[in-house]
């Protein structure tokens, strides 16, 4: 990610101190992960010290410090997912594709992560691949579903 | 947009908005919510959009994507106005037929109506599914009828009349004593009264003050605020503002998860309506009242949903909590007295402005008036929001409301209040929902998840999953936390995989005691409930998974086998051609036998296995019985008598 971009976010936050994570939302937004050099700069423009915003990186979930994959598969564990049988989605999908929860593959194809809900309970066990939701799967249904992403 | 600079301009708006909708205009509604997404409406809306212009119907027939409709499962919803005509789950395909036959024709699509399964009556309007009639819905039934994207929409339903009631027919001391008479409590999960909390606010010697949406809802299985936010954000809005001018303060925040990408943007959408028309901003309608909000996006944390995490987030740090000597009603985000409650307590205080605390009071319990939106998920028929009085039962919530249990399937407990909460069993089920009698039984109301259970859900299970949730997410200031809940999930997860023994119990009751009453926040000291509920009310099933490594739901891995029956495999090959290890012997018309060195118990086999068979088994605590010879799994030359 170019400096100048950074900085762009940076501003539309006004330089405020106390929008440290909003800055950070979008540029992990954009970004889709927070490298070093991002950092640096954000801690330069706010005057924040770098281990205060490392501090944050690592304490919210939302942040990730290295590359995600092209397709990131959130398997949701939330307790109504967990009642119809998503920890058998999940071991399937970790078969698969070979990681486990807050892994990337090698080949940067496929990022997996658990979320704590996704609010459509209806549809439990729920898999979501790029905002793509995989609704009432079966460990038997994920190979085909993933089959569909390059 | 008109800048509305008095009341008598807000109500000449009011009547122009009314004069130029015609209520007998038919109006296509489609939930329009974030569930409902997720089942595919926004193809439906596309569908609707292409087949009314093609049609040349733009100028006759209008389109409203509404919020959401709490029916999640039979989503997506298109309610059909003025005739109040409901279908369910609609695809694309059928919208041609929609438009042509309904809309133009007036006839109704039978197969598409909801058809009440006890009954086989097929029901047309809406409020007549026993799903809807058996609620209460003061707050969520506005959902319908407004486009959330639209500020007329609510204020065609008599919108912002309470703040401007407030601004200009009410004192703040007012306000505050019709919000104290009201009980209204909060409906975050720790059941305050609101009027105490903002009363101690407003006596707080300080010029800056500051007032805050709590929409960081964390517990998993429950949604209700997001639907809420996302679907009625002016309700919300205007509940700030009264919430404001009550207590003296000019500023506000939505703290909103950024999980929720459809909620921040309606809210974003909602407030910059709503200060282009002046209900938001400087002298908010000429009243002399400044009054502006911002949206800050949460970052994936769970503990950020505490009051004082959230503050501390607020303020662009990591969402620790703080020990609570002074109260954030005093001193809270950056020092100020500040008044945060959630969002479905905000939206209660329109209502109870416009139509009166004694009007509020009439609903509900003693202690717990008005009514409470669960999210009512799991193992349920009718899986969606649901609106009720306090004081139902919860056997009336998850058999009337909720359509009883999917499957045939027995009910086992009904889960509340999120990880802080407990479950409970069958013998509670005519307990009346309220903040005291679930605390009593072991439970709490928290934010309204309402997980239902059945007999195939492992309650060791279940309390091992809830403090693997709390010890992720544990901030990890305290020790009794940050130690003892880790420790907590260590135990339970030997337990589940047959490692339990004498002593684990009574070691866990110590570190629960530990945790109530040294964390230094809520997220800790409530962090044994799941397992001390389980405990009282399930405790077979723990003696079962120490003593007899065995669990009785046949759920925990490492305590089942699989097993195929072979009195009543057919040898239809289908679990042999799905299973990943190949663990399974046999080919057509000789039955079927899993190696069980090589299964890994994914339940594929048990999962395809065709339902007219049931061959697939699951044993625990006992020994799985040895493959019957090879002679005899031929299936041709076996007796068919059994």
């Amino acid at each position: 990610m170019n400096i100048e971009r950074v900085d762009q976010i940076i501003d539309k936050h006004q330089g405020e101190a106390s929008s440290l994570i909003q800055v950070l939302l979008d540029i992990q937004g954009e970004n889709r992960w927070l490298p070093r050099e991002a950092l640096e700069r954000v801690s330069e423009k706010l005057k924040v010290p770098v281990t205060r915003i490392q501090h944050i990186a690592t304490f919210y979930k939302a942040f990730s410090l290295v590359p995600k994959g092209r397709h990131e598969i959130h398997i949701c564990m939330g307790t109504a997912c967990h009642v119809r049988g998503a920890q058998h989605v999940l071991d399937k999908v970790q078969d698969l594709t070979g990681i486990n929860p807050g892994e990337t593959d090698l080949d940067l194809k496929f990022s997996l992560e658990t979320v704590n809900c996704l609010g459509c309970c209806a549809l439990g066990p729920v898999m979501d691949i790029n905002g793509q939701i995989h609704g009432k799967i079966s460990p038997a249904e994920t190979a085909d579903a993933l089959k569909k992403y390059e | 947009m008109p800048l509305i600079k008095s009341p008598a301009e807000f109500e000449e708006l009011k009547a122009d908005i009314l004069l130029k909708r015609d209520p007998n205009k038919r109006t296509i509604t489609l939930c329009s919510g974030s569930a409902c997404h997720a089942t595919g409406s926004k193809l439906v809306a596309a569908s609707i959009e292409e087949e009314v212009q093609k049609l040349g119907l733009s100028d006759e027939v209008e389109i409203r994507k509404t919020g959401c409709h709490g029916f999640c499962e039979r989503g997506p919803i298109i309610v059909i106005q003025p005739d109040e005509i409901c279908y369910l789950q609609i695809k694309p395909e059928d919208v041609p037929e929609i438009i042509s036959e309904t809309i133009k024709g007036n006839k109704v699509i039978e197969r598409l109506l909801y058809t009440d399964p006890a009954t086989d009556e097929e029901i047309i309007h809406e409020s007549e599914i026993p799903f809807y009639k058996n609620q209460q819905r003061l707050l969520f039934g506005n959902n319908i009828k407004i486009d959330p994207k639209s500020i007329e929409d609510y204020l065609a339903l008599g919108g912002y009349s309470a703040l401007v009631k407030v601004l200009f027919k009410m004192t703040p001391e007012q306000v505050l004593e019709e919000i104290k008479k009201s009980n209204l409590r909060g409906r975050g999960g720790g059941g305050f009264p609101a009027g105490i909390k903002w009363e101690g606010s407003r006596n707080a010697p300080d010029d800056i003050k500051y007032v805050i949406v709590n929409a960081d809802e964390g517990d998993p299985g429950a949604y209700m605020d997001r639907s809420l936010l996302e679907g009625n954000p002016h309700s919300v809005l205007e509940g700030l503002a009264i919430g404001a001018y009550t207590i003296g303060s000019n500023e506000g925040y939505i703290y909103v998860r950024q999980e929720y990408p459809l909620a921040v943007e309606n809210v974003g959408i909602a407030i910059r309506q709503a200060e282009e028309y002046g209900f938001l901003g400087k002298n908010i309608l000429g009243s002399g009242f400044d009054f502006i909000v911002k949206v800050h996006q949460g970052a994936g944390a769970f503990v950020c949903g505490e009051s004082s995490a959230l503050m501390t987030a607020l303020e662009g740090r990591a969402g620790e909590p703080r020990p609570k000597y002074i109260r954030s009603n005093i001193k809270g985000l950056w020092e100020k007295p500040t008044v945060l409650n959630n969002v479905e307590t905000w939206a209660n205080v329109p209502l109870i402005i416009n139509n009166g605390a004694d009007w509020f009071t009439q609903y509900g319990t003693e202690k717990s008036k008005g009514t409470k939106i669960f999210s009512l998920v799991g193992k349920i028929n009718n899986t969606g929001l649901v609106e009720v009085p306090m004081g139902m039962t919860l056997r009336d919530i998850i058999y009337k409301v909720g359509g009883g249990i999917p499957g045939g399937k027995k009910f086992k407990a009904v889960q509340t209040g999120g990880p802080s909460g407990g479950c409970l069993p069958d013998n509670l089920l005519d307990l009346e929902v309220g903040f005291d009698e679930l605390t009593q039984a072991g439970s709490m109301m928290g934010s309204g998840g309402m997980i239902v259970m059945d007999e195939d859900t492992c309650m060791v299970d279940v309390a091992r999953y809830f403090l693997d949730f709390l010890t992720d997410e544990s901030c990890g200031k305290c020790a009794p936390c940050r130690e003892g809940v880790r420790q907590m999930l260590k135990i339970l997860t030997n337990i589940t995989r047959g490692k339990g023994k004498e002593g684990d119990i009574e070691l866990l009751a110590e570190l629960a005691e530990v945790a109530q009453e040294a964390a230094l926040c809520a997220l800790g000291q409530t962090a044994p409930n799941p397992f001390l509920s389980t405990m009282q009310y399930f405790k077979d099933e723990y003696e079962a998974h120490i003593k007899e490594k065995r669990c009785p739901s046949l759920y925990c891995k490492e305590l089942i086998n699989y097993y195929i029956d072979p009195q009543k495999c057919q040898a239809c090959m289908i679990c042999l051609k799905k299973c990943p290890s190949d663990a399974i012997i046999g080919e057509k018309k000789t039955i079927h036998v899993i190696d069980q060195d090589k299964c890994t118990k994914c339940d594929t086999c048990f999962e395809v296995c065709p339902p007219r068979f049931r061959a697939v088994t699951k044993i625990s605590g006992q020994p799985v019985p040895p493959p019957i010879p090879e002679e005899e799994r031929i299936l041709a030359g076996r007796s068919k008598d059994k």
